[in-house]
């Protein structure tokens, strides 16, 4: 009977000390996968800007190509169901990059097809992307503005 | 080498992200993510420190949003230098062009293919 009460308080210690590492521990593990899912993704882009930059094409278009060429592997991979395996692995490092975005867009259009070409797969499609743009749009024209005033 | 960079310098900036997400004590979705790093990278940008970062690391720096925001940005900031105010409204626009417009078009058509799942 007493043993049993002990392996309780046992129990009870056990539960409070993984409580303790738990998080910590999933954070650098989490913070390990992010690095290696992300730095995987942006070797990939340099491989298809290099490819592009052999082409002929400027480093500006290199990069457009490139990154274009990513947006439709991740809408590819989405529709494939395979991003959101890749974003559950990796969290972060699947999201931050431009693969990230795109998958942003073609998740909800998706999910909201039901609900027809205009309001659910056009509204849709810019319901994570739509604050990005603002946010960025507005941003790089304040920027601007502020340059051609006071530089 | 430029591999070497990429994977290394694309991986810290996503290593960022995981950080923005684990240690904020509210809910920090993806889409905070994404809006902030747009943000911060055409701030960065502005303020010329991304640039170095692309030299430096090309796909590494280009690939993350931050990225998307220094085009936007420095397209912005290119066009008011040389055509003046109208510039500042084309230019950033102008330079992401392509990106916006294949997210948009192949996330079209992706989402009329493919059905979701689960």
């Amino acid at each position: 009977m007493s043993g049993a009460a002990i392996s309780e308080k046992q129990k009870q210690d056990y539960a409070k000390i993984v409580k303790q590492f738990k998080p910590a521990q999933r954070i650098w593990r989490n913070i390990f996968w992010a690095f290696i899912v992300g730095g995987f993704i942006c070797l990939i882009g340099q491989f298809f800007i290099n490819i592009f930059l052999s082409q002929g094409l400027s480093t500006k278009e290199a990069n457009s190509a490139a990154s274009s060429t990513l947006i439709f592997i991740a809408a590819l991979l989405t529709g494939l169901g395979v991003y959101d395996e890749i974003s559950r692995f990796g969290g972060a490092g699947g999201i931050v990059p431009i693969t990230g975005f795109a998958n942003s867009m073609v998740a909800p259009a998706m999910e909201y097809r039901a609900e027809g070409l205009i309001f659910g797969v056009g509204a849709k499609l810019f319901t994570i992307a739509g604050p990005v743009l603002v946010w960025g749009i507005f941003t790089a024209w304040a920027a601007a503005i502020l340059y051609y005033f006071f530089k | 080498m430029d591999y070497l960079l990429a994977f290394v310098v694309g991986g810290s900036i996503c290593m960022i992200g995981q950080l923005l997400i684990d240690l904020t004590s509210y809910k920090f979705t993806s889409a905070h993510v994404l809006v902030t790093f747009v943000t911060a990278g055409a701030v960065i940008s502005a303020l010329g420190f991304y640039q170095p970062l692309v030299d430096l690391a090309g796909a590494g720096a280009t690939v993350p949003l931050s990225g998307f925001g220094h085009l936007l940005a420095q397209g912005a900031i290119n066009g008011a230098t040389q055509k003046g105010i109208m510039g500042a409204f084309t230019g950033g626009v102008t330079a992401a062009a392509a990106g916006i417009t294949a997210a948009v078009v192949f996330g079209y058509f992706a989402a009329l293919i493919f059905k979701p799942r689960g």
